[in-house]
């Protein structure tokens, strides 16, 4: 894949992230990132044919629990985190939407 | 409802399920709906920095035991993190599957004869639960929400259809195929009013033949009831929209079940860009044969198949007969009307009782035995206690389980013996001569009419077969 990461790219990719970048940082972060992509031509460049993905640098996989409890934290303590609390939940600004 | 000539709908649906597990999917925290907000989160399910998620492989065994039921394929699979902001995920991201979902591909056929292809049935945690103060209480107008994370973390699989129902009524009869499913896999309590089961419709219209229109997403559909409705809304409203020479705009929209209308949320033009990548605290998930074989081996009967195994025990079934079947199924009391059966119980009786005083005390149904089933229809078979007597000894078994010879004793409902029977058939012969003689000279109506009369003195106590017997015995 050629590098063609474009500074629209890299503005879009922070407005998801809710970043605020300057003009000035766009332009650094479009150069950087755009290194990281190119390091990938370097793989793509490979024949891969029949080779599987890795999915995870560790080997391990079905790494799983039993389904039993264990001790939640207690609320008081849940709560004392929290900005601002109402009726034991936690209390947030107002929402614009609704969940994706 | 059936849309205006020449257009079709076509339907998806996405049903999320919660698995009935003990625990959450991620962390040993109460799966447990209802318990006070926020007492069942730990540092996992809050999304604290440094927390680490552990898959609970209850969660596994019930979403291959839904693939098996939807004819779907099992395999490797991997867990993404689907990116977004909202305060219900602490963590600003759900864990779900992408790519590699658990089960790809399979099929549900309904008891109308259609089949509706299954995209596949995926693996997710369940978001927070918010509750939005101030303005209307709705979402719209909200000053400030509240947000409990006790559901935040739970099981979920999501049920992805392909888009193969073209009419409400169809739907209404996939989800409810499903939730039968669900139940009988024992991944789901199936309860919709608790938000156990909830459905996303994919709705968009055509002129037959022609290619997909453009579809909107109706959201958090929770009921049957809802879901039927809200897909004829939404389908009219686009066909008027077409109709009328506007285009449908692609979006999610919200049912207000108290308008009766759906109504936009957001249009699709910046959502739906996730970021999904690899949820790197994960590891492969990748179910051997042996998994496998163990959770299939495990499954009972699907509801279609049980459904057919009462109705071969059912001879000239009535339609309200056909009804009662799918009640009986539907709510698992279908072994325990067979048995009845098997004990020589007649198949309509037991199926009517199941159907509607079994169905109506359903939350006690641990009360009853099969054995005090079985007795108390059988007393009633026999003439030892009417019908309204025998469903008053279910509904006591029911709420206080118990022995139900002894019920029936303790209520005085074995004192109406042949002989008070005979005394009260005796005395309504001299009250009502005429009817009597009418009834003697080969009017068999008129053995209602004694019935009747019978019924009213004994406060519904006397057996209906049994005041026949009394009157054939002295005509």
């Amino acid at each position: 894949m050629a590098s063609s990461l474009r500074r629209e790219d890299v503005a879009k990719v922070a407005k998801l992230a809710r970043l605020t970048l300057s003009e000035a940082e766009l332009d650094e972060f479009t150069a950087q990132l755009g290194q990281v992509l190119e390091h990938a031509n370097d793989i793509a460049a490979l024949d891969l044919e029949g080779v599987v993905a890795t999915a995870h640098p560790f080997g391990l996989i079905n790494v799983v629990r039993a389904d039993e409890r264990r001790a939640s934290l207690a609320r008081d303590d849940v709560l004392a985190m929290a900005p601002d609390t109402q009726d034991g939940r936690f209390a947030v600004p107002r929402i614009m939407g609704e969940a994706p | 409802m059936t849309l205006r000539d020449g257009w079709e709908m076509v339907i998806g649906l996405e049903v999320h399920t919660e698995l009935k597990t003990s625990t959450k999917m991620f962390c040993g925290c109460a799966n447990e709906f209802g318990s006070e907000p926020n007492t069942n989160v730990c540092p996992v399910c809050l999304g604290l920095p440094g927390s680490l998620p552990v898959l609970n492989v209850r969660a596994v065994d019930l979403a291959m035991a839904i693939g098996f039921a939807l004819h779907s394929t099992i395999g490797f699979s991997t867990f993404h993190r689907k990116n977004y902001f909202y305060p219900d995920m602490p963590k600003d991201f759900q864990i779900s599957q992408y790519d590699l979902p658990i089960n790809s591909g399979g099929y549900l056929d309904l008891p109308d004869g259609s089949r509706v292809t299954i995209e596949r049935a995926h693996l997710e945690e369940d978001t927070g639960k918010s509750t939005h103060l101030g303005g209307s209480g709705r979402i719209h107008g909200a000053d400030r929400s509240l947000v409990d994370y006790n559901r935040s973390g739970v099981p979920l699989v999501e049920i992805v259809s392909g888009p193969d129902i073209r009419s409400s009524a169809q739907a209404r009869g996939y989800a409810s195929e499903l939730r039968g499913i669900l139940i009988a896999t024992g991944a789901s309590d199936g309860r919709m009013e608790e938000g156990s089961m909830r459905i996303d419709a994919n709705v968009s219209v055509r002129r037959p033949g022609d290619p997909l229109g453009t579809r909107c997403e109706i959201k958090n559909l929770n009921s049957l009831r809802s879901l039927h409705r809200a897909i004829d809304y939404e389908a009219a409203r686009q066909v008027e929209l077409v109709e009328g020479g506007a285009k449908v705009r692609q979006e999610t929209r919200h049912w207000d079940e108290h308008l009766g209308e759906t109504s936009t949320m957001r249009t699709k033009e910046e959502a739906e860009d996730y970021r999904y990548f690899r949820e790197p605290d994960l590891v492969d998930l990748v179910p051997d044969t042996a998994w496998q074989e163990r959770i299939r081996a495990g499954l009972g009967a699907m509801p279609a198949e049980r459904r057919a195994t009462l109705l071969a025990r059912l001879t000239d079934p009535t339609p309200s007969q056909l009804d009662a079947l799918e009640v009986v199924v539907d709510l698992g009391f279908d072994d325990l009307v067979l048995a009845a059966i098997d004990a020589g119980v007649e198949a309509p009786l037991a199926l009517a009782r199941a159907a509607n005083e079994l169905a109506a005390a359903i939350d006690d149904i641990a009360n009853l035995t099969q054995d005090a089933f079985i007795a108390t229809l059988t007393m009633e078979q026999g003439g030892e206690l009417s019908a309204t007597q025998a469903k008053t000894v279910l509904l006591e078994l029911l709420a206080h389980a118990g022995d139900p010879r002894a019920i029936a004793a303790a209520k005085g409902f074995e004192q109406l013996s042949s002989d008070s029977l005979g005394e009260t058939v005796a005395a309504l012969i001299t009250q009502y001569p005429d009817e009597w003689a009418r009834f003697r000279d080969g009017d068999e109506k008129l053995a209602q009419f004694f019935i009747g009369q019978v019924m009213k003195l004994t406060k519904g106590q006397a057996n209906g077969k049994a005041v026949i017997a009394e009157l054939q015995s002295r005509r």
